[in-house]
């Protein structure tokens, strides 16, 4: 087949995906987008219990396996959780945010997306030993400047920052996982003549991979892959003598292939088949680093008697801050990559031995 | 069964690559059984039907797991040391001069960096030595996974291996295959996988059992090594009957079954209130609308160790024990 | 009033820790046989009452599930040590509640289960490691008075300990004692079915009384995944302000309920029922769960293709200690606002909560 290319309408699309706002559990307006462009497909389309926006073929073809794609609406933000008069609401954390990137930073709250800051005290009257020590969420405000109008506790907020192409790069919020949910609407534009495609659209990806559970569960899949975004701590070493060899991924060496992460052991077929493909088809990519963390896939292979998953990627810097850094190439290897991949499956695949 | 104990701990089998120890109980157990699937989480689940004419027989599932803890690489250094991350439960501080196996055959040993006094060893600090000088043409692919090497021995009459926790449980249940003779149940032998990492083969296999009654076999930890607190478990007092643990409460009808079992055969046994960690039963128990579930625990010293010990007296109890359990009607 | 106040005390002092719910079953059940038309228990110990409903005409049969845990924290035996026992908790419990609370050990040597009194010993700081303050739970002792002979015959490893006080009644509207988490729901879900026992909902009202919230939600998981509701309901009690306990997290007790806002919540749901409070009456906060609500929704919401779920809070003072406090007008204020709920419940109820109003949007799809 030939294989897809990142086109102008993909980017202009995952410049709106990644400035709405969608915080977990408040998913509406990455919802509307994702709804907006499933009008006219030849595919049935529900919006479940939680949210989550479920595609799936009008009419199932049981000799085709049914392949699930996931990819999370969510974004990590915040919560307000009390008016503290003036103009100043105390929030929590939705999602795993370090609090030290917070001071600063401009916000978009609630459905009126009302500007908003997150102060900090003036370095003048701070002490060295506040300097050096831990910032606590409690201590910080979201400030909307005047009394708020429209603004109530319960309310979410995220990141005001919007999305800037830079030659190869792209700088955004929520690239986690709306790259995901580009990729995804990207891949209906193909044919795999050999698969059926289920599509989920999940919710609440960040605080515990809910969303994506339900959707496996009513979907109930023969193989899925979930599509995210993932860190790259890429950076020198703080000691320049020890190797870096803690860097998850590294941006620009392509789509990154999850074998074991804190969620889930992928489908060592699957690992090999998208190895394979990515030799044959000269894609670059990488494997993630070995370890903690995890994806929707954690929830999905759980699902029902057990499903055939893997994880497939994009790296980028800076994950749940108000700015993230991918790159062009690593998205348009990562719609190649999956593409080939999806080509290539088939029953036979359960049918290979495993290790 | 010391041979059969021997072969199976000497496996290596982390969790996601159990399949040494899959193919082995499925040589170990032809004949033994009336059907036979593998899941699409590896599980192995061989079902040994009820004795004809048995009335109405109950479904139950007994969950032994095939796999072990292990590490896996994260990243080759150029000067070919490879550094690991944790499958499963993994103590750091049992990991230096520790040996590893991969499961493509390459053996390591473990190193750890230069420590100051005091400092507590981590995973990051350590890593696998495989005798290689450089990262070119290495032995070792990032996601290669290894296990602990150690061999099987006998100290004092008490068996020592790796991979005890939960190779101990899959022998028994292979025992209990052979042993029954015309069971009133139909009895679902399932080999899980991913038990080390979250009980995660035994979620998809309850759920496609869906059995009515659930028995995890599976090792607990000790209490009767010097200054070793929380728990009043003894190596040798006879299997343990689980109360609770720090993921479920068992059925309390199920573990006045097993102990009137256990009273029946007039044998040892101890009543087991486990304080962290949990076992397959956990994930049996939440499948589907809801299973009643116990635990026949083996007493394990230095579980998630290297050099794992169980006392053989309370295997062979453990086993009489089971084989009434699932011959017998059950009722709760 | 009096009807809320006497089951309320009676479910209080039954007991029915995490796993071991079923004293508490029982008395539960004997108030529903008399409301339900059919009243089960589920293999893992949870309540069902089913109420039937008319089912709305020339459509799919509905039900909504409404769920109020009924276990207890309470702590277990888990050494004899000489004549004193050691224990761990179930539920979670804070140690520094501990010392000198008087329990009662349901000590099952002999058989049959016999309770006794006993009392939580904290060693003299002598007999302890160094500790900066706080006693942990693992150096504290149950005292049943007895030698060591005595206590090995008639206590084993795992048996149950609960809290040996009983409910006080402080002034008109207030009780207070342990387990009121949760049978302060349960009260409030009971009196809901006998105050419309002799009404037909539109819909199927399933009632249950979950079990094993307090451990791993072992009730609410399979309940909500074997009734498979169109709609569910959880009722639990919430944090009431009270010394120490001030900021966004707490509500004023005896001052109305709390509906939950959040993503174990069904934001359409959530709001109608808000309006529906307004309109009957009854005062509503709403109370921001960020992630995890702490009750069994998060269990209930994922069961299956997922159900819409709705949290509703009864303030509680002192959770998790034997002294927890509760207003009873919190607890007729929820009965009544799940009376207005299943008022509602027709064959558009589900249309008027949808997500979004998509043409694609299939929600309120049979």
């Amino acid at each position: 087949m030939e294989l897809p290319k990142i086109e102008q309408r993909h980017k202009d699309l995952l410049e709106k995906l990644c400035n709405a706002a969608g915080v977990s559990g408040h998913e509406d307006e990455v919802r509307k987008i994702v709804l907006a462009e499933l009008k006219g497909k030849h595919l049935n389309v529900r919006t479940d219990a939680l949210g989550s926006v479920i595609a799936t073929p009008k009419q199932r073809d049981a000799s085709k396996p049914l392949v699930m794609l996931d990819a999370h609406m969510d974004e990590v933000g915040f919560m307000l959780v009390s008016d503290d008069g003036d103009g100043l609401y105390s929030f929590e954390l939705v999602g795993g945010i370090d609090p030290r990137s917070l001071p600063g930073k401009q916000v978009l709250v609630g459905n009126d997306k009302v500007p908003g800051v997150i102060g900090a005290k003036p370095i003048h009257l701070t002490t060295a030993d506040e300097r050096a020590g831990k910032l606590s969420v409690e201590s910080l405000k979201i400030d909307v400047g005047t009394k708020g109008k429209n603004i109530q506790p319960g309310d979410r907020a995220v990141f005001a920052t919007k999305l800037m192409y830079v030659e190869d790069n792209i700088f955004a919020k929520a690239i986690d996982d709306r790259i995901g949910v580009a990729i995804l609407l990207q891949m209906m534009e193909l044919e795999f003549p050999n698969i059926q495609l289920a599509y989920s659209f999940s919710v609440q990806e960040e605080i515990g991979l809910r969303g994506a559970k339900v959707a496996a569960q009513s979907i109930d899949p023969d193989f899925a892959i979930a599509i995210d975004a993932t860190p790259a701590y890429d950076h020198p070493s703080p000691d320049g003598s020890i190797e870096n060899s803690y860097y998850n991924t590294k941006i620009g060496l392509g789509p990154a292939i999850y074998t074991y992460d804190g969620s889930t052991l992928n489908d060592p077929r699957l690992v090999t088949l998208f190895k394979r493909v990515g030799e044959e088809e000269k894609i670059t990519y990488q494997l993630r680093q070995p370890g903690g963390g995890g994806t929707n896939g954690g929830s999905i292979h759980r699902a029902n008697g057990g499903v055939p998953t893997i994880s497939i990627s994009v790296p980028h810097r800076y994950t749940h801050t108000a700015i993230l850094l991918s790159k062009l190439t690593d998205w348009e290897s990562s719609v190649r990559l999956l593409a080939a991949g999806l080509s290539k499956m088939s029953y036979e695949l359960t049918k290979q031995p495993r290790p | 069964m010391k041979q059969l104990v021997k072969s199976l701990t000497e496996k290596f089998a982390p969790s996601g690559f159990e399949s040494p120890v899959r193919e082995f109980i499925e040589a170990e157990t032809k004949g033994l059984f009336d059907e036979m699937r593998v899941d699409a989480l590896g599980n192995l689940i061989l079902l040994k039907k009820a004795a004809k004419g048995a009335g109405q027989p109950k479904k139950i599932m007994v969950a032994a797991h095939m796999d072990e803890i292990g590490v896996i690489a994260t990243h080759i250094e150029k000067d070919g040391f490879v550094r690991f991350a944790p499958i499963g439960g993994v103590y750091p501080r049992n990991l230096p001069g520790s040996r590893v196996r991969f499961v493509n055959g390459t053996r390591g040993v473990i190193g750890v960096e230069e420590m100051k006094p005091g400092d507590a060893v981590s995973i990051e600090k350590c890593y696998i030595d495989v005798g290689v000088l450089s990262d070119a043409g290495h032995p070792v692919c990032i996601g290669d996974v290894a296990g602990f090497d150690r061999e099987f021995s006998e100290v004092g009459g008490k068996w020592v291996a790796k991979a005890m926790d939960d190779r101990i449980g899959v022998a028994i249940a292979i025992q209990v295959m052979r042993a029954v003779k015309d069971s009133a149940n139909d009895i679902y032998f399932v080999f899980t996988t991913q038990e080390e990492v979250g009980t995660r083969g035994a979620e998809t296999s309850a759920y496609s059992v869906d059995p009515d009654l659930g028995i995890a076999l599976d090792v607990t930890g000790w209490g009767d090594t010097p200054n070793q607190k929380g728990l009043s478990i003894k190596l040798g007092a006879g299997p343990a009957i689980k109360i609770k643990d720090a993921g479920m409460i068992s059925d309390p009808r199920v573990v006045k079954w097993m102990i009137s079992a256990a009273e029946a055969e007039e044998m040892p046994y101890q009543r087991e209130v486990l304080l962290g960690g949990t076992t397959d039963a956990r994930a049996i128990q939440l499948a589907r609308s809801g299973v009643p579930v116990g635990v026949v625990s083996i007493p394990c010293r230095y579980v998630h160790s290297a050099s794992e010990m169980i006392d053989p007296i309370d295997v062979e109890n453990a086993v009489k024990l089971v084989t009434r359990l699932v011959s017998l009607p059950v009722h709760l | 009033m009096q009807y809320i106040k006497t089951l309320l005390k009676k479910l209080m002092d039954a007991p029915g820790l995490s796993g071991f719910e079923t004293p508490v079953a029982d008395l539960i059940r004997h108030e529903w046989e008399d409301t339900c038309d059919e009243v089960t228990v589920s293999k893992v110990g949870s309540l069902h009452g089913l109420k039937k409903g008319a089912q709305p005409v020339g459509h799919k049969a509905r039900s909504v599930l409404i769920a109020a845990h009924m276990d207890a924290i309470g702590m277990m035996v888990t050494e004899l040590h000489g004549s004193f026992l050691r224990f761990t908790d179930v539920g979670g419990i804070d140690p520094r509640i501990l010392p000198g609370t008087p329990v009662t050990v349901h000590c099952s040597g002999h058989g049959e289960v016999i309770q006794r009194p006993g009392v939580i010993a904290s060693p003299h700081p002598r007999a302890m490691a160094p500790t900066n303050g706080s006693i942990p739970m693992n150096e504290l002792l149950v005292d049943l008075g007895m030698v060591e002979a005595e206590l090995k015959s008639q206590v084993q490893i795992g048996d149950l300990i609960s809290f040996n006080t009983h409910p006080m009644e402080h002034g008109s509207d207030v009780i207070s004692g342990h387990s009121a988490d949760n049978r302060a729901s349960v009260t409030a879900l009971s009196t809901f079915l006998r105050n419309n026992k002799n009404r037909q909902f539109g819909w199927d009202v399933l009632a249950v009384a979950t079990s094993q919230e307090e451990t791993n939600f072992a009730g609410a998981y399979t309940s909500s995944r074997s009734a498979s509701p169109d709609l569910a309901i959880v009722i639990d009690v919430t944090f009431a302000k009270g010394p120490g306990s001030n900021d966004w997290k707490t509500y004023a007790s005896g001052k109305g309920i709390t509906l939950g806002l959040g993503p174990n919540i069904h934001t359409g749901f959530m709001r109608k029922v808000k309006s529906i409070a307004e309109e009957i009456e009854i005062p509503i906060s709403v109370e921001p769960m960020p992630k995890h609500s702490g009750t069994d929704a998060y269990a209930v919401q994922v069961a299956n293709a997922g159900i819409p779920t709705i949290v509703i809070g009864i303030p509680l003072k002192y959770m998790h200690t034997p002294v927890e406090m509760v207003n009873i007008t919190d607890i007729k204020r929820t009965a009544k606002l799940l009376e207005g709920i299943c008022s509602e419940l027709d064959d558009k109820f589900l249309k008027k909560i949808a997500w979004d109003h998509e043409e694609n949007d299939g929600t309120a799809e049979d």
